[in-house]
């Protein structure tokens, strides 16, 4: 072994105490930083599940248009005095084109129209307000893979009955209906319907699983007493839902219809996780960096007790950077055995909250091993350690030797 | 008889608190083998000489030679390196380090210097422990032992890269007549029987008188 390094670990070795500090405060805050961030990630990742139950990652509808002003003319000035929302049907026009055109985008992986129908469900005296959504069953289940959160029935069975409508739990409990019961529905447009209960979804979300339900699409524009060719949204996802929105823009483009994206349509909710984000790294941060005050700390502590040692390596011929050596060692050695015990006791956290079971929508603690996290705190672990060490190390390493021998 | 070490005009100030002359125009050689006592009252400016020569202290004007090759102007880094193959320090305070071993400290020097094995080196520190008689005492960490037993391991380790000079502040300073005859003695043996250069500070006159040479510092200049 060098003898830089063999100095350094006699120096560990024999101040077993602050060594033993140094490595649980290394150990605490490269646990808790993996820990809180694995469990960011879950939580990301969990209430990012719940919004791709209702939503697509992109939604292309016909947006209201407000009045506007003509193309400008020279010397003419048009002044519009009650602009308001152009009388159109909100019908995406020729869908089937620009279905076609969306689908060759090379980031899109699926596109599914839906007609929403605003519905009253009828159950004797008494109506329950909600939505019906025309899908093409198929389609739908891969979008939104509703197959996962069925809890009666199957979702496959719509697509061979054009009377089968599939109604979320709160409906089913609110109108006292089972599987394959008949459930009467009056549209906006007037349309009463009876439809069969093919089966029953539970998101968990109640607001939805009060007034959703999915039908044949063809069923749904009937209903609205228009043509095969009525299609109010084209829903679409794609490779990569983190760019979401930038292809949302580009689809509006193409399309000339308004395209928005998941982040845009829930945005209380991403704002909501942005701050959770910036509270646990900040904090997860700063333990991180506590740890390092505490190796800065006993690192100047050991340089001031071992100034005497320090002054005799130097007139014996150790050199500046020897020094340094020594005591970064001694920091980096405390470092990398305090972030293993951290990684130890992170994974430990980990498994152990896993198993911890919690209902309603979440079901068990949405918290998993995240690769990405443990190698971001272990680099950011070893470099305030390294650093907490080197100021110090540098300290030790201008000693005048003169001025020690001749005290 | 070949000089070892040699300074030319060499001149150094103190700017605090005021400006003042410590060192004036020190000029003077020293020959291999030679054991040379520098003596003088307290703030003759001896040691601040002898800090010079052991060139950690490297802010004067003038010129140094060591075995015929010039120190003034080397960086830190180089003259580190000279020290550690060329002079031996023994000072008043034993500098061990104490959570090692005596037969470790009198090795670091020569781990440092890294031209040997470990092995080899372990066996040279051995021998260097048992001819100042103390090699029942190898093992023991280094505060465990008499202040006595300290400063001859740190004679040891001044001589374990057979270094061309020892320089000694004080070596006996610390120590009883006792321990300081026997200190003495060593050096002077080692002298004697291995040609060893020794350039010591002293206020001890006994000490002196049974040096080689004496060289006598007043007021920053040497007198005799």
């Amino acid at each position: 072994m060098n003898i830089n390094s063999g100095i350094a670990k006699t120096y560990i070795l024999s101040n077993r105490k602050l060594t033993a500090v140094g490595i649980l405060g290394v150990l605490l805050g490269m646990s808790v930083y993996i820990f809180m961030n694995s469990l960011l990630v879950g939580f990301d990742k969990s209430s990012n599940k719940s919004i791709f139950r209702v939503n697509s990652h992109i939604t292309v509808y016909k947006d209201d248009e407000i009045s506007k002003e003509l193309p400008k003319e020279k010397n003419k000035f048009f002044l519009i005095v009650n602009p308001t929302v152009v009388p159109n049907q909100n019908t995406i026009e020729n869908p089937q084109l620009v279905m076609k055109t969306i689908s060759q985008h090379s980031d899109v992986v699926e596109v599914s129209p839906q007609v929403m129908s605003s519905v009253f469900y009828n159950n004797g005296r008494t109506q329950i307000p909600g939505n019906a959504f025309g899908v093409v069953p198929e389609e739908a289940n891969r979008m939104y893979h509703i197959e996962s959160f069925m809890v009666e029935g199957d979702f496959n069975r719509l697509a061979s009955n054009p009377n089968g409508i599939i109604i979320g739990s709160g409906i089913a409990e609110k109108m006292n209906v089972f599987l394959n019961d008949n459930i009467n529905i009056t549209s906006s447009k007037g349309v009463n319907r009876t439809f069969k209960v093919m089966g029953i979804f539970k998101t968990n979300n109640s607001v939805v699983d009060k007034s959703k339900s999915y039908v044949n699409i063809a069923a749904s524009q009937q209903m609205l007493k228009e043509g095969n060719a009525y299609i109010t949204e084209i829903h679409v996802n794609v490779k990569d839902q983190e760019k979401a929105e930038d292809i949302a823009a580009q689809l509006s483009k193409i399309t000339g219809y308004k395209a928005e994206g998941w982040k845009s349509a829930n945005e209380t909710f991403m704002a909501a996780n942005k701050m959770r984000k910036i509270i646990i790294t900040f904090v997860s941060l700063t333990i991180l960096l506590i740890a390092g005050f505490g190796i800065y700390n006993i690192l100047n502590m050991t340089v001031s007790q071992k100034i005497n040692d320090i002054a005799i390596l130097k007139a014996m011929g150790f050199k500046g950077k020897d020094v340094v050596r020594i005591f970064v060692t001694q920091a980096v050695s405390i470092g990398v055995i305090g972030v293993m015990g951290g990684v130890l006791m992170s994974t430990i956290m980990i498994t152990l909250l896993k198993k911890v079971y919690l209902g309603g929508d979440i079901g068990y603690f949405p918290i998993d091993y995240e690769p990405t996290k443990y190698a971001q705190g272990i680099f950011i672990g070893l470099f305030i350690t390294f650093f907490a060490g080197y100021i110090p190390a540098k300290k030790a390493a201008k000693v005048d030797p003169v001025e020690i021998f001749r005290k | 008889m070949s000089s070892v070490l040699k300074t030319e005009n060499v001149n150094k100030f103190f700017y605090d608190p005021t400006e003042f002359q410590v060192l004036k125009n020190i000029s003077f050689e020293v020959q291999k083998g030679e054991f040379l006592s520098m003596i003088g009252k307290s703030g003759s400016g001896k040691s601040t000489l002898l800090y010079i020569l052991s060139t950690m202290d490297t802010n004067y004007s003038g010129a140094l030679w060591i075995d015929n090759q010039k120190m003034t102007g080397l960086s830190i880094d180089e003259l580190a390196q000279i020290r550690n193959q060329k002079i031996g320090f023994v000072f008043q305070f034993h500098y061990l380090l104490p959570e090692f071993s005596c037969l470790k400290n009198v090795m670091i020097p020569a781990l440092k210097l890294n031209q040997l094995e470990e092995k080899e080196i372990e066996a040279r520190a051995y021998d260097k422990l048992k001819m100042l008689g103390l090699e029942d005492q190898a093992l023991k960490p280094a505060n465990k032992l008499s202040g006595g037993q300290q400063q001859r391991v740190a004679i040891a380790r001044a001589l374990i890269n057979d270094p061309l000079i020892i320089m000694g502040d004080e070596p006996t300073g610390n120590l009883d007549s006792r321990n300081t005859n026997l200190v003495f003695d060593i050096l002077q043996d080692l002298t004697r029987t291995y040609g060893q250069t020794i350039i010591a500070v002293t206020h001890d006159d006994d000490f002196a008188k049974k040096s080689d040479r004496i060289i006598e510092m007043m007021d920053g200049e040497i007198i005799s």
